[in-house]
């Protein structure tokens, strides 16, 4: 399949004094592809991800996110990519509709495009009649979905979610991975992060960090026939003890 | 005599039913797991059972004492590790666990049998500060902590919340040790894969007890008719299986689709359905349930009574 590739990564580094957080990572995203990217707490997909997202300069090493240059072009990064973590990133004290109008404002809309993409989220996600109220009086399955369809208020050509499911409701979780599959079949390039390793099963293909390098990558499917493994869960496990 | 009983408990916060009539009790030896998602009252439950919070009504006992007119026996014979980590971040694991011991009128040495094989993993960084640990490591320190004054019961508030899966494992691989030491073990968890590790379980949702047994007689129990589907467009897939009639619910589960189906049916007649739709189906299986199709099945009768 030649399928456009959202984010291309070449031997890219980062190196804080001594220590090599992220070790010559390699690796390409395609359009519409819905990445896992997994490792251990500290193995180095947070700082990984902020070189993708422009907040870290590389050591070395280079890429594109959007068809942009890592390196030089992070303010414009930074415009083409959503970003969705876990604490979400909606004002608690913000209608929903407020919030929806202000991250229209951040990433520059005009107010025709804001007054759209308010009605169409609010239609979209069943919350006309809530949409004067204030996100914090929402359920947790509501601001998620709501959080995620704002991360995408500007169009990006990709989203990076940052553990955006830890702890909630099973049926609150598969609600949200339904609006990432819907959101990747429209073309959206999904990058998330989690070290839930049931969660990666629902991922397209998925890359594992261990101490700084990407050390297996491939679709669950594949990986777990690689490792002779039942389950992802697995997979991690043989991988980080070897 | 359980280590824990809990009779009727419930608690409100203003508008807010934290906790409805919840009845349940935890042996002396027992590893006992409380399993819900945020918001169903875990917390809530185990700060009642520390003495910690007054139960607006019931009656619950640990180690044989009441939880109200007794709490200060109960405070010398529990250990609780709270779901935020709340040990001393300026000082050192060191001074951290010493002062837990001194505040139990007890020393590390005196007790230490009971958390040896957890404090060897961090001994080597026993001059670091609590506030520089990983969350593996807190989370180690956190239970000797816990165990320090050689409690008879231990409650564990999502001990595993945020940490990762190498250190769940090895986490769950202690509680078991420790439980054979015939210390009772109350643990609560959002994750649904570790119940199968405790040897009962409450499943438990906006307040309430959805079931109680153990997580293999739950499953056994389960009789509604359970199918595993993988095909290459599992959104599609989903869409299209909730509009048939035999369908009672279909929900992704990773690579899979769980779906329920109101009378027992033909694998190859559910895979024919779905080809039908231009769909390719790679596996269509018959399959036993796991913990979370029994909880999902279960919230979901819930919410229709309600």
């Amino acid at each position: 399949m030649s399928r456009e590739k959202v984010i291309t990564v070449q031997d890219l580094t980062k190196k804080f004094g001594d220590f090599t957080a992220v070790d010559a990572i390699t690796f390409d995203v395609y359009e519409g592809e819905i990445f896992g990217f997994l490792g251990a707490n500290g193995a180095g997909k947070t700082t990984a991800m902020k070189m993708l997202n422009g907040l870290s300069k590389p050591t070395s090493g280079s890429g594109t996110v959007a068809g942009l240059d890592v390196i030089k072009e992070t303010e414009k990064i930074k415009e083409r990519i959503g970003y969705m973590s876990q604490k979400f990133s909606l004002y608690e004290d913000l209608s929903v509709v407020e919030n929806i109008q202000f991250y229209g404002g951040v990433y520059g809309l005009s107010r025709k495009r804001i007054k759209e993409k308010t009605e169409e989220i609010l239609t979209e996600l069943n919350l006309k009649d809530v949409a004067k109220k204030l996100v914090k009086s929402l359920p947790l399955g509501w601001k998620q979905r709501l959080a995620f369809a704002i991360s995408m208020v500007h169009d990006p050509a990709i989203v990076f979610m940052d553990e955006p499911t830890g702890g909630v409701d099973p049926k609150v979780r598969r609600q949200f991975w339904e609006a990432i599959y819907e959101a990747s079949k429209k073309g959206r390039t999904i990058f998330v992060t989690t070290h839930y390793m049931d969660e990666a099963e629902y991922c397209d293909r998925v890359s594992i960090m261990v101490d700084g390098k990407i050390e297996a990558l491939d679709t669950p499917d594949k990986l777990k026939e690689q490792f002779n493994a039942e389950t992802m869960d697995e997979v991690f496990l043989k991988l980080v003890r070897n | 005599m359980g280590a824990i009983t809990v009779e009727h408990i419930s608690k409100s916060y203003g508008d807010i039913k934290a906790l409805k009539d919840i009845n349940f009790n935890v042996k002396s030896g027992e590893l006992f797991g409380l399993i819900g998602p945020d918001g169903a009252g875990k917390s809530t439950l185990f700060r009642i059972l520390t003495t910690l919070l007054l139960a607006d009504s019931g009656n619950a006992t640990v180690v044989g004492h009441d939880v109200v007119k007794e709490y200060k026996d109960i405070r010398k014979k529990v250990g609780y590790m709270p779901g935020k980590f709340s040990l001393y971040q300026d000082l050192s694991i060191e001074e951290n666990l010493s002062f837990f011991a001194t505040i139990f009128g007890t020393t590390i040495e005196e007790n230490y049998d009971l958390v040896k094989d957890i404090y060897v993993q961090i001994e080597p960084f026993k001059k670091r500060l609590a506030g520089k640990l990983s969350g593996g490591m807190k989370q180690k320190l956190a239970l000797c902590c816990a165990l320090i004054h050689k409690p008879e019961v231990l409650f564990l508030d999502e001990p595993t919340t945020g940490v990762d899966a190498v250190s769940r494992k090895e986490f769950w691989d202690m509680l078991k040790s420790l439980k054979e030491k015939g210390i009772a073990i109350l643990v609560s968890t959002p994750y649904m894969d570790e119940a199968s590790l405790c040897d009962r379980i409450a499943l438990i949702q906006e307040g309430k007890i959805l079931s109680i047994d153990a997580p293999e007689k739950m499953i056994s129990a389960f009789a509604k008719p359970l199918y595993a589907i993988k095909t290459n467009d599992i959104y599609e897939t989903l869409l299209f299986l909730r509009k048939q009639s035999y369908t009672e619910s279909a929900l992704p589960f990773g690579e899979y689709i769980h779906l329920i189906t109101r009378e027992p049916m033909d694998k190859v007649e559910i895979e024919q359905q779905i080809k039908s739709e231009n769909i390719e189906v790679e596996e269509v299986k018959a399959i036993k349930a796991t913990v979370e199709d029994i909880f999902l099945d279960l919230s979901k009768t819930a919410e229709t009574n309600n």
